[in-house]
């Protein structure tokens, strides 16, 4: 048998250092679910939905109970609703958004993503439909996430879709200003967004994926922080062996787990993602691991380095437990989802610039961060600029998932609880981007994407 | 199926006893147990065969979890192929 100090230790990582299975998503693809007739394309995306995710709640509670290990979110991804709807005659792709969100809520998983467009180069009739219609779907719907791709490595930035995401955040704000902006906490707009991510809001099913497929993202920042405790005041090259060693751990039982839940679902396995990924819970937080470095409060300097040096360890770490690696992988630092984050940004310390610097060398972007209500909406598309060439020029993911919360100023804070937290309101630069905005047009791509 | 089993407490005199006791009337087999007292906290792991039992791994789990929240006792069932995952390479 295997020694008991082992044993106790895994049994530690799951009571006291919130160590879990963040995820269990899995994807469903939409292509078959074509017509012309939009009420009719939504029936059988629902029907579809449900069919196929019919056991997926049930089976990942049995896994639960089985391993021990708490299982956070059960959820679905689908095909991009702008390539699954193209031929549907409607203006208003709504009506998919809320068969989405019945399908989901009859499924009883959390959230279901993939009320998306990908429109890096340019736009089709269907992605400018699936857009214009994400207002009315987030503020009619609970569990629908949206997402659009504006730019990629290979295609450079579509500043068109740059400038219209803008205005669709403010006008998502403004339709769930009663809750405080909560539809813009479930979009995302993406650089180099990945077909298989298992997290939201950004999952969607992408046009490679098979039929359905499971794909798993694990957690355990608390984990990795209680590992750093031991090793207080050694050498940088022993914090790397470190987060490694924990790493192959919380994968390895990623990766277990995405077997189990692939054979009792009937349903191939896709990737695990090795994914840090904080919550607002205590002793669950990213910005913690960085602190535990050695910074006094994350945000200060030295937070950019101590962030890349965990970044790439875990995946280090990570890649040898699991068979097939994906989705964003790497550290999370959604503000309002991180209880560090947010006694940082309380603090003054952690600032939407140095955010930006820390999205160059971690697998996401400005995630989860709200700003004034009155940011316009050619800042918040320069904001996505910005992040959208930290992600083209380096051949890496970048997002920005942020809320201009109605009515707010800096200094107020946005309650949106449970896993998305509390925000709070962050200062952006006052000097105006319009012309820049207005430009239209595209950002060719760099030269290192003339690879072949 | 094999599955670990841990338990923790302060320790007192017939932890063992009661938990064998349990198992023996589940028909759950023990294939091998250690067990040590840290700093006053008494600590067993046991490997057990849930194969023998009549009973499902959901009834097995709900009594022992039962057991343990009646004696003081924290009791933890999982199957054995989490540990040897996270532990072996």
């Amino acid at each position: 048998m295997l020694n008991i100090s082992d044993i106790m230790q895994t049994v530690s990582m799951i009571d006291h250092q919130h160590l879990d299975i963040r995820t269990i998503t899995l994807g469903i693809s939409l292509y078959d679910c074509a017509d012309s007739d939009i009420t009719k394309c939504a029936r059988k995306i629902h029907d579809k939905v449900c069919r196929k995710a019919e056991h997926l709640v049930e089976t990942g509670e049995q896994i639960e109970r089985e391993y021990g290990i708490p299982i956070i979110n059960k959820r679905i991804s689908v095909t991009p609703v702008a390539q699954a709807a193209a031929s549907c005659e409607s203006e208003d792709y709504s009506v998919i958004g809320q068969a989405l969100d019945s399908a989901a809520k009859e499924c009883g998983v959390n959230f279901i993503g993939g009320f998306s467009a990908l429109v890096h180069k340019g736009f089709t009739n269907s992605d400018r439909r699936l857009i214009a219609s994400i207002p009315e779907t987030l503020s009619s719907t609970e569990l629908v996430c949206s997402s659009v791709n504006v730019a990629t490595t290979k295609a450079g930035i579509n500043m068109d879709a740059v400038a219209l995401m803008g205005r669709i955040i403010k006008q998502t704000a403004y339709r769930t200003a009663s809750q405080e902006g909560l539809g813009c906490a479930k979009l995302v707009v993406f650089a180099n967004a990945v077909e298989d991510n298992p997290f939201m809001a950004g999952a969607f099913h992408g046009a490679g994926e098979p039929e359905c497929v499971i794909n798993v993202g694990v957690s355990g920042p608390g984990v990795v922080w209680r590992a750093l405790q031991e090793v207080k005041g050694e050498s940088f090259d022993v914090v790397a062996e470190t987060v490694k060693r924990t790493a192959f751990r919380i994968t390895r039982m990623g990766q277990i787990v995405a077997n189990a839940a692939s054979e009792r679902l009937g349903v191939p396995f896709g990737i695990v993602d090795l994914s840090l990924a904080p919550t607002p819970a205590k002793g669950d937080s990213v910005a913690r691991i960085l602190e535990a470095m050695g910074l006094e409060t994350c945000g200060t300097h030295g937070t950019t380095a101590a962030l890349a040096l965990l970044n790439d360890a875990v995946k280090k770490g990570g890649v040898m437990a699991s068979g097939h690696v994906g989705g964003l992988s790497g550290a999370f630092i959604p503000v309002s989802e991180d209880e560090g984050m947010i006694a940082a940004v309380k603090a003054g310390v952690l600032n939407i610039e140095k955010l930006e610097a820390m999205t160059c060398v971690c697998s996401v972007g400005l995630d989860m961060i709200a700003v004034p209500g009155d940011t316009s909406a050619e800042t918040i598309s320069a904001i996505i600029a910005d992040e959208a060439a930290i992600g083209v020029i380096n051949n890496k993911t970048t997002a920005v998932r942020i809320i201009p919360a109605p009515g707010k100023k800096v200094g107020d804070s946005v309650e949106f609880g449970g896993l998305l937290g509390n925000a709070p309101v962050m200062s952006v630069n006052g000097a105006g981007s319009e012309e820049f905005i207005a430009r239209g047009g595209r950002i060719p791509a760099p030269i290192h994407s003339l690879r072949n | 199926m094999k599955a670990i089993m841990t338990v923790s407490a302060q320790d007192r005199v017939g932890i063992i006893a009661d938990v064998c006791t349990l198992l023996s009337d589940l028909g759950v087999n023990i294939l091998d147990l250690n067990q040590t007292v840290m700093e006053g906290i008494f600590t067993m792991t046991l490997l057990v065969d849930t194969a023998t039992s009549s009973h499902t791994f959901d009834e097995i789990r709900d009594a022992v979890i039962r057991k343990g929240e009646a004696g003081n006792l924290v009791i933890h069932i999982q199957r054995e192929d989490i540990f040897t995952a996270m532990h072996r390479v």
